[in-house]
């Protein structure tokens, strides 16, 4: 069985009389270790998908199986304890804490799990990040690259099986997002699940596997040799 | 997440915006220390009155005139009525069990020495007034029986009067005047010390004396009554009833008078410097409550301010008690630690004003510890619609805010 299994997916916002189908019956299956892009133009919903893959969002209809527990209908705070148990996420817009310390930013998730040796689990996700030295800079003190790291790290702390990035490399330059990228296909060599949203060819290269959304629907599912050199959508 | 964990949070909030924060506690810092202050000098006045009267002794029983509620506060729904010279002889003739019998009228005098002048209060009254009053001779004596009968111009002054007459010397067998008559003063009386109705303000002259220069043919004010014991106070008061009734020509319902032992005494002074004390206590309290309207305001700023903190922290595995919690404490540390400050704000502004007035002050520690948890109850409690307000925040919606 898959680690994450969708049918059926739909989600509808109502936005005052309007109704946007963001989602219209997205069906897939991801396996454990896999390493995955979601490509698709804005308005695709490629962000509500990953909305409801991060348990962020709950869907209008169909079923999210993740690690084999339906959890497409779990209340807020039973989310908000997946969330913290088995994903991580990384956002183009970092989203650090800005008046706390990296070290702290990073401890933020152990927080919410009340794990003990706090301290230390997050200063050695920090070290992983190569960020040891910078455990007591603010966001500010540091730069985007440093900063995305940091949200690396704040990422893995909890030892996720999936992480999540929102276009990761989108506040960054291509020298530095090229080395975040790297990261990224280290922690999938480690067996981390990686789910990114991006709408850059170069980036959705390092992925084994890219998905094509339009229009709420999949309209394409390869295997990373097939998509390059597809162009630009 | 666990309580320190929160505390910790919230203290470090609260630092970011030191000044801010500050402005927001000082709602709640001014209504608990104008709660203190008033209840101090309630309670501090109350202490004076309730020392006052028991330094007059158990056995003291106080005729006045006026009838009316035989329990607590006098009413205005009293009959008129008088207490007379008759009322005291026959009072002497029926009475027994008694130590002192004396009555006593009153008057605002001018007394003056030499070109000295004070304003003080006259008491007439018999040669047994010391005895009822539990009041001792520090210097000279006092009248006797036979200069009240004889209209002696005799006086004797308490240390107030000294003080202001004489600077401060005890001058036994000068001559003072009062209301320009020329008075001896034959004894000091002890000083009691000052306060409420001040008992070393005054001067006590013979009844009779007083009547020739200085009241006439007024009423008593009042006829002290001092048992033998405290075991007979309650035949003595009903022998007193009996004896009026009879005098008066009334009954129960009609009752001109009134008859209070000093415990009754006690628990009127108890009652009504309570209920004042209450209703002062009351006014100050309804600050706290705009202190708590301001802590609201605030907490709903910062809410809509940390919207991205409030999605990150739940996109990492916050539940929604969490970021109610996390709110939550910081509006109680906010409301809680303006009531510290305000205790101790409150505990320096009673000393001061004591000082200054010459009041004494009591700040009893139910005060502090009902201000206390009521200003954090206040942080509970406007804390609590801002708190809940960003725990139901949508994650997706916080982490897009800008």
């Amino acid at each position: 069985m898959a680690l994450i299994e969708t049918t059926n997916l739909h989600k509808i916002y109502r936005m005052g009389d309007v109704e946007v189908r963001a989602l219209r019956g997205v069906s897939i299956a991801i396996e454990a270790g896999d390493y995955l892009a979601i490509m698709g133009p804005s308005g695709s919903g490629k962000s509500t998908l990953m909305n409801l893959l991060g348990c962020l969002d709950t869907p209008t209809s169909g079923t999210y199986r993740l690690g084999g527990e339906d959890v497409s209908s779990l209340g807020a705070d039973r989310l908000a304890a997946v969330r913290s148990q088995q994903i991580g996420f990384v956002f183009q817009q970092f989203n650090l804490l800005p008046r706390a310390t990296a070290l702290q930013n990073v401890e933020l998730p152990l927080v919410y799990t009340g794990a003990k040796n706090r301290h230390e689990l997050a200063l050695r996700s920090l070290e992983r990040a190569g960020l040891g030295d910078r455990a007591h800079h603010r966001p500010t003190e540091l730069s985007g690259g440093e900063q995305q790291r940091v949200a690396m790290a704040r990422a893995l702390v909890n030892n996720p099986s999936i992480v999540l990035a929102d276009e990761p490399t989108g506040n960054l330059d291509s020298h530095t997002g090229e080395e975040i990228l790297n990261v990224f296909d280290e922690l999938n060599a480690e067996g981390i699940t990686m789910i990114m949203v991006t709408h850059d060819l170069q980036v959705a290269d390092h992925c084994k596997r890219t998905i094509q959304l339009v229009d709420g629907e999949i309209i394409s599912d390869k295997q990373n040799h097939e998509v390059r050199g597809t162009g630009e959508i | 997440m666990n309580l320190i964990e929160a505390m910790r949070t919230a203290y470090m909030s609260l630092l970011a915006n030191k000044s801010r924060s500050v402005l927001t506690m000082l709602g709640v810092i001014i209504g608990v220390s104008a709660v203190l202050v008033v209840v101090a000098i309630g309670q501090g006045l109350k202490a004076d009155v309730l020392d006052r009267i028991r330094s007059m002794g158990t056995n003291l029983v106080t005729i006045s005139p006026g009838g009316g509620r035989r329990h607590g506060p006098p009413t205005g729904q009293t009959q008129p009525g008088k207490l007379t010279e008759e009322d005291l002889e026959a009072l002497q003739q029926d009475l027994t069990n008694i130590a002192a019998l004396a009555p006593t009228v009153q008057r605002g005098v001018t007394a003056k020495y030499r070109n000295l002048t004070h304003t003080t209060q006259a008491v007439g009254t018999n040669s047994q007034w010391p005895l009822a009053m539990a009041f001792e001779i520090a210097k000279g004596r006092f009248f006797s029986a036979s200069e009240q009968r004889a209209r002696a111009r005799v006086a004797v002054i308490g240390q107030d009067v000294v003080d202001e007459l004489f600077y401060g010397r005890p001058l036994v067998g000068e001559y003072i005047r009062i209301n320009n008559t020329p008075f001896e003063v034959i004894g000091i009386l002890e000083e009691k010390g000052g306060g409420w109705g001040n008992p070393d303000n005054q001067i006590v002259i013979p009844l009779s004396t007083a009547r020739q220069r200085l009241v006439g043919d007024a009423d008593l004010n009042a006829i002290l009554v001092s048992a033998e014991g405290e075991d007979v106070v309650p035949i003595v008061k009903e022998n007193i009833e009996r004896t009026l009734f009879r005098t008066h020509r009334v009954a129960e319902a009609t009752r001109d008078f009134d008859i209070r032992d000093q415990t009754e005494m006690l628990s009127m002074v108890s009652e009504t410097t309570g209920q004042m004390t209450l209703f002062l206590g009351g006014i100050a309290a309804v600050s706290l409550l705009v202190g708590g309207v301001g802590i609201m305001n605030i907490m709903l700023v910062s809410v809509t301010e940390r919207t991205r903190e409030i999605g990150i922290r739940k996109a990492v595995g916050a539940r929604r008690r969490d970021i109610m919690a996390q709110f939550l404490i910081e509006s109680v540390m906010l409301s809680a630690l303006g009531g510290i400050i305000g205790i101790a704000f409150g505990f320096a502004g009673s000393q001061a004003l004591g000082q200054s007035l010459g009041w004494q002050t009591v700040v009893p520690l139910w005060a502090v510890v009902l201000s206390f948890f009521f200003s954090a109850a206040v942080g509970v409690f406007f804390g609590w619609y801002p708190a809940r307000k960003a725990a139901l925040l949508d994650p997706i919606q916080c982490l897009r805010y800008e």
